[in-house]
């Protein structure tokens, strides 16, 4: 079964012989031993408060030390990462990762294939399009810590002004109801941040797309210019060039006001920012709904993701069953995951926790008593499970900006600036040495 | 030792007294490189060594498949189509143009302003001008960043309050002109001091000498004050030129703000930074960094030339 998916998803034949004999590399009396003897590990995370789940860790393996440090959010922490990768010291053991990096990562041979330290076992475990983001061709790269389905926030009340009763259902009453909310209470239907590709991507992995593709060794897909792509770019072309959709760039003062006052009437989100905007508009509690995405056709349950990260292990560590534990533990203790859900609000990747009544029959005030948990755990279900990712997604990213987020905030031609992307990425991965189809 | 034995003949021959002195000046050179040498040993270690060591890896190619490769110039003559690279260049050139003398210009009128004595409070008005600069560039950018916001900032509901439509100050076709305001408002009182220490070292019978021969105050300041300070200035505009394509704090902070107006190759200082830490082409970075260094020298050099010829001609 592993040989046959490891073909298919075209592995190199060196990677094989390494990989299937280790399968059972570490014993129960292996992880015995490392586990009491007096180690000391450097976890690097960005997530708030993750000093009460190595607590957790701590107690249950009082010869492990964990030294937690928070280098910085996304670039700067794998800039740090791949710094002390390079500098050949100073590289922590255990790190926080999003999904759409781990690629990159492995490609470098930086991180540990954590299969035969018994990763492989806890696939049934996680949502699987979640596993399919750290497994790759068996090798599993990391153990999911949370993630982000995608669904749509929105203020009842500038609804309600506006004459509407229900969340637009398609993409076609979004846009007619987002004409309404402008001429009723002049808000801004949503705003697509030209900042932040993870959330363009959500939609195109909603729609469907796949622009992005690997095959594990030198073979990558660009497609971000594809002909559906365009239809997904003119869509919110014309919301945007219509006044009804902003542009505002997210995660910065003017767009917290924006969420906080009234500029915009919803936010295409993920399952994380229900709990966010509860503390950034906390002013406007109790006029908010959730909702899933709007569909292209009435009756479709299709959704995408933004975020969300699982915790790796660096190929570097000294110490690989301690810092394999301490990740398995953090993302698979019963205590821990449901910690990380129910006080820390990390959208779980664990089925347990989906399936747990203490998260998901949570009302919020916030959401006029809504089971907002609820309608997310459902939503996970549906995402996409094959998106995949280049492995040069810093690149990808930053490139996003200079092209298509460029064309979004100066509201011109989104298709044309999708044109430019295409060139680049392909530009660069011919440059890196891949083959680019 | 060698050369103190070539040096006997010489002294035979001429006065005797040459002797001595000559031993101790060698002595005191001696002294001298012994004191400069720790400074010299950190310099080689911590600024050639890297140099050298970033030239060395300007010629080099990594690629994430298939590894690092021999390339020679290519990455130079790269770099010299690389309309990103090049963009960023026009657009420090632009900004050195228009930036400099604008904070220039404002440094000298008040650091003659206040060397004019006419000026109440002058010591308060000197350290108020001056602390901007003590200000971290950091802090700085923010608190702009802050006064610039198009919803909530300050300058934008002012303008809109009195019924004029506010400008978006972060937009991409008004931010280079946001960022010139910041590195004025950030620098001016820095190059003010210097001008200003420099203007209280002319000796006052000039002045005296001037107003005798009844000169205004504006005919003094035109004809003594700025001449005589004119090596001042020039060490000003060397630092701007060097400062300003070395400009880095503030873009990349606004980009926080304003992402999609400030580009990754917004100047060539933050583009070969995110050549290096988020694309991972050190060695395309170094070459731009080495090509950026030419710029900064060929235009110093330049300034500099034109006012020595300047000076001969007057």
């Amino acid at each position: 079964m592993l040989a046959g998916a490891m073909v298919l998803t075209g592995c190199g034949a060196g990677a094989s012989p390494s990989s299937s004999p280790s399968a059972s590399a570490v014993s129960q009396a292996d992880i015995d031993k490392a586990m009491q003897t007096p180690t000391t590990l450097t976890f690097w995370s960005w997530t708030p408060k993750m000093q009460d789940e190595v607590d957790l860790f701590e107690k249950k393996y009082p010869a492990i030390k964990v030294n937690l440090q928070n280098v910085g959010q996304g670039a700067p922490h794998y800039a740090k990462i791949r710094t002390a990768l390079k500098a050949g010291q100073g590289a922590p053991d255990v790190v926080q990762m999003e999904y759409q990096e781990t690629s990159s990562f492995a490609l470098t041979d930086s991180l540990l294939d954590l299969a035969p330290y018994g990763a492989g076992d806890l696939k049934g475990d996680y949502v699987p399009w979640v596993w399919n983001q750290v497994d790759q061709g068996g090798k599993v790269y990391g153990i999911p810590q949370d993630s982000g389905p995608m669904g749509n926030l929105y203020r009842t009340d500038l609804f309600a002004k506006s004459g509407i009763t229900n969340a637009p259902a398609t993409w076609d009453e979004y846009a007619k109801d987002a004409q309404a909310v402008k001429s009723s209470t002049g808000a801004y239907m949503s705003n697509l941040a030209p900042n932040d590709p993870g959330q363009l991507m959500g939609l195109f992995w909603q729609a469907g797309l796949k622009p992005f593709g690997y095959d594990g060794n030198k073979t990558v897909t660009v497609n971000v210019a594809s002909p559906q792509a365009k239809n997904v770019a003119a869509y919110w072309q014309k919301l945007i060039q219509g006044g009804l959709v902003s542009v505002d760039p997210d995660f910065t003062d003017q767009w917290y006001q924006g969420l906080a006052n009234g500029k915009y009437a919803g936010w295409l989100t993920a399952a994380w920012g229900p709990v966010f905007l509860q503390g950034t508009a906390a002013s406007t509690a109790g006029k908010w709904n959730a909702a899933q995405l709007p569909q292209q056709n009435a009756g479709e349950q299709k959704a995408g993701n933004w975020g969300g990260s699982a915790d790796a292990v660096l190929k570097t560590t000294k110490n690989p069953i301690a810092a394999y534990e301490l990740a398995k533990f953090i993302n698979n203790d019963a205590t821990s995951t449901n910690q990380l859900a129910t006080k820390q609000f990390l959208f779980p990747t664990d089925t347990t926790v989906l399936k747990d009544p203490s998260f998901v029959d949570q009302k919020s005030d916030f959401y006029g008593g809504q089971q907002v948990n609820k309608l997310f755990a459902g939503i996970s279900n549906n995402v996409d499970t094959t998106f995949q990712w280049l492995p040069y997604m810093d690149y990808a990213y930053s490139s996003f900006n200079d092209t298509v987020g460029k064309a979004i905030a100066d509201k011109s031609d989104i298709s044309a600036s999708l044109d430019a992307w295409q060139k680049e990425l392909k530009d660069y991965g011919t440059q890196q040495g891949f083959t680019v189809q | 030792m060698a050369s103190t034995i070539a040096a006997r003949p010489r002294s035979r021959t001429g006065d005797k007294h040459r002797l001595r002195p000559g031993s101790t000046r060698r002595r005191q050179h001696a002294a001298a490189y012994l004191f400069v040498l720790p400074f010299f040993a950190v310099f080689v270690a911590m600024l050639i060594v890297p140099l050298f060591y970033s030239g060395y890896l300007s010629f080099f190619q990594t690629r994430l498949v298939g590894g690092v490769s021999f390339v020679g110039f290519a990455n130079y003559l790269h770099a010299f189509t690389d309309t990103a690279f090049l963009g960023g260049v026009a657009r420090m050139a632009l900004f050195l143009v228009i930036q400099v003398p604008v904070m220039l210009a404002l440094a000298l009128f008040c650091a003659l302003a206040l060397d004019s004595g006419w000026v109440r409070g002058s010591k308060v008005l000197r350290l108020l001008m001056f602390i901007p600069y003590a200000v971290p560039g950091v802090v700085a950018t923010l608190m702009w960043g802050y006064l610039y916001g198009n919803d909530f900032g300050p300058i934008a509901q002012t303008l809109r309050a009195i019924g004029l439509g506010a400008p978006d100050l972060l937009s991409p076709e008004n931010v280079l002109g946001s960022l010139m305001n910041i590195v004025t408002w950030e620098f001016a009182g820095y190059n003010m001091i210097i001008m200003y220490s420099a203007l209280r070292s002319i000796p006052g019978e000039l002045y005296e000498a001037a107003e005798i021969d009844g000169a205004s105050q504006w005919r003094i300041a035109w004809s003594i004050k700025i001449p005589a300070i004119r090596p001042a200035i020039l060490l000003t505009i060397i630092f701007s030129v060097i400062g300003t394509f070395q400009l880095f704090n503030e873009p990349s902070l606004l980009h926080n703000l304003a992402p999609n107006a400030i580009s990754n190759s917004f100047t060539p200082n933050f583009y070969a930074y995110n050549l290096a830490f988020v694309d991972q082409n050190v060695n395309y970075a170094a070459a731009v960094a080495f090509i950026l260094g030419i710029v900064i020298m060929i235009v110093s050099y330049v300034v500099q030339l034109s006012t020595q010829k300047r000076e001969k001609n007057a």
